[in-house]
């Protein structure tokens, strides 16, 4: 049987589901007021269950808490640049390595952060980047392997907000 | 929204009792200082690790890394009918420039007026190299003020409150001991009287000058010190004067007489 | 004028797997901020970074408006041979961005020009 892979439409496909709920909410006249609730950091916006999550990337394949290590702050002072570090236990040879990885937000109103691939070449599954946290949320770093299967770990990242809400 | 209002107007209200129990007379004289010059501290102090590690610890992710690269090129760069660059008159700007930054804002000779750097940067631009002017807050500009601010990068800030800057100095002190907006806050009450302690999840620095232009991770931008004024006038919901109006200049000119001896960052990162 | 920076160690021997950094200046609006005048600023974020080393894909990031403003990658490559990295992003309005840079990889035992 051949292997799913999460390709390039199916990303876009669930992106636009997810963004969907979102865009609805850009064209409304009430949206006005939607930076104003990211930035309040109100239970605003609905947290995913780890289901939700992760079942659009991994379907029906394997899936192990294990062999990832994810690195953020526990307590971010501020959203809008949480440094981000991910290391992931992988020979990186053509017969075993990480192929895709992808960070996936709890909260956040485009739930995948960002998509990497990777291979043989890289040598070593380790990146680090700075992302955007909308409050204080779980943040999983899903691995897909070479063989298809998957491995993740997650994170609780505790976002603290302004007391000033600004307008620039 | 009401009840982070209502929490305010009560804060306001017991700061108001507070001053009054305690007998602090508003009206301060221009020697007096209420933060003593050997307990100065930086807004970094007050800042996250985080925040502390995004300004110090690596100049190859520097989130002003490019408004340095911006400010160097434009440094060399031509411009107007005088067909000179910043360079052609002022050479190197580490040897030009230095400590320029600190003596900022000083009343300009030719009009009269309280200049900041960011003014004296735009009417250099505009007489002598007769070219376009920069807006205030414009890319250009912030990046500009950047590259001159590196030649005093370190230096203690020296600003002169005597002559044609005196009234300017008193009037930057009165607004800065003045309650002001819909909250009835003044800027002395946080950043004199509470300074490291909590506005709700924020821990109030002593609002020092000495990093401006930072970049500002809430707005994920450059920002100068007009623009911060200018939020921190909004968030009391005081009514906003004009960009470049001289009430920014003057509150400029008292922060930095406040701030003397403080060592200018650049850059610099504040949340 | 560069929009981006890169950074490599300063010297890689054949068969190390060194840390490649790259920051890039862009705003990676999210479409959720408000400007200085108070107008909602246009989601506009870098959708794709693919960097190549001797044309061949290594590396590729796909961001969302979820990866902070002046985004910053770090990830690592083995080093095989000398030749051209090239760095080559696009975001939302189709802007294409491009930085190229050399990479000199050195033979382990000798300490003269870099192995082509």
């Amino acid at each position: 049987m051949p292997l799913h892979v999460f390709s390039r439409r199916d990303f876009f496909a669930y992106c636009a589901k997810a963004s969907l709920g979102a865009s609805a909410l850009v064209t409304a006249p009430g949206f006005a007021q939607v930076d104003k609730l990211t930035l309040s950091g109100l239970a605003e916006s609905r947290l995913r269950t780890f289901d939700e999550m992760v079942h659009p990337f991994v379907q029906s394949q394997n899936l192990k808490q294990e062999g990832v290590s994810l690195t953020l702050p526990s307590l971010a002072d501020n959203g809008h640049l949480v440094p981000l570090h991910m290391k992931i236990d992988s020979p990186m040879t053509e017969a075993s390595h990480v192929s895709h990885i992808y960070l996936i937000s709890q909260r956040n109103p485009v739930p995948l952060m960002c998509m990497f691939v990777l291979g043989p070449l890289n040598g070593r599954a380790e990146i680090s980047t700075r992302v955007r946290l909308s409050g204080t949320q779980m943040v999983v770093a899903l691995a897909r392997l070479s063989d298809g299967h998957f491995i993740y770990q997650t994170q609780e990242v505790a976002v603290t907000e302004a007391a000033c809400v600004d307008n620039g | 929204m009401t009840e982070i209002l209502k929490k305010k107007q009560i804060f306001g209200f017991a700061l108001c009792l507070g001053l009054l129990l305690s007998g602090f007379s508003t009206l301060v004289s221009a020697q007096q200082r209420f933060i003593p010059l050997d307990q100065l501290k930086s807004g970094l102090d007050y800042a996250s690790n985080e925040v502390r590690g995004l300004q110090l610890d690596d100049d190859f992710s520097s989130l002003s890394a490019h408004g340095i690269d911006k400010g160097a090129q434009l440094w060399k760069q031509v411009a107007g009918s005088s067909n000179k660059s910043c360079e052609s008159c002022h050479g190197e700007v580490t040897d030009s420039m230095k400590g320029v930054s600190a003596r900022y804002p000083a009343v300009d000779k030719s009009t009269g007026k309280l200049f900041n750097l960011e003014d004296r940067i735009r009417q250099c631009r505009q007489k002598n190299q007769k070219a376009s002017n920069w807006a205030l807050e414009s890319d250009e500009l912030l990046a500009m003020t950047l590259q001159v601010n590196t030649a005093s990068k370190g230096m203690p800030i020296k600003v002169s409150i005597d002559g044609p800057a005196k009234k300017h100095f008193e009037a930057g002190l009165k607004l800065y001991m003045a309650r002001q907006g819909q909250l009835n806050l003044s800027c002395t009450q946080c950043h004199d009287q509470h300074h490291g302690q909590r506005l709700f999840n924020d821990k109030l620095s002593q609002g020092q000058p000495n990093g401006y232009p930072i970049y500002r991770l809430d707005w994920q931008y450059l920002a100068s010190l007009e623009r911060r004024l200018r939020f921190c006038y909004a968030s009391v919901r005081a009514e906003l004067p004009a960009w470049g109006h001289v009430d920014m200049r003057n509150i400029e000119l008292y922060l930095k007489w406040r701030a003397e001896g403080l060592l200018i960052e650049v850059p610099a990162v504040r949340k | 004028m560069s929009n981006a920076r890169i950074q490599l160690p300063p010297r890689i021997l054949e068969g190390d797997v060194f840390k490649v950094r790259l920051l890039i200046n862009h705003p990676m609006d999210s479409g959720f901020l408000r400007d200085i005048n108070g107008v909602l600023i246009k989601r506009n974020v870098i959708r794709q970074l693919i960097c190549t080393l001797n044309n061949q894909e290594v590396f590729r990031a796909e961001p969302t408006t979820g990866i902070a403003a002046n985004p910053l990658f770090e990830f690592y490559l083995r080093a095989v041979k000398s030749g051209e990295l090239y760095f080559r992003w696009v975001d939302d309005k189709a802007s294409i961005g491009e930085l190229r840079h050399p990479l000199n990889v050195w033979l382990a035992s000798s300490s003269g020009a870099p192995k082509p």
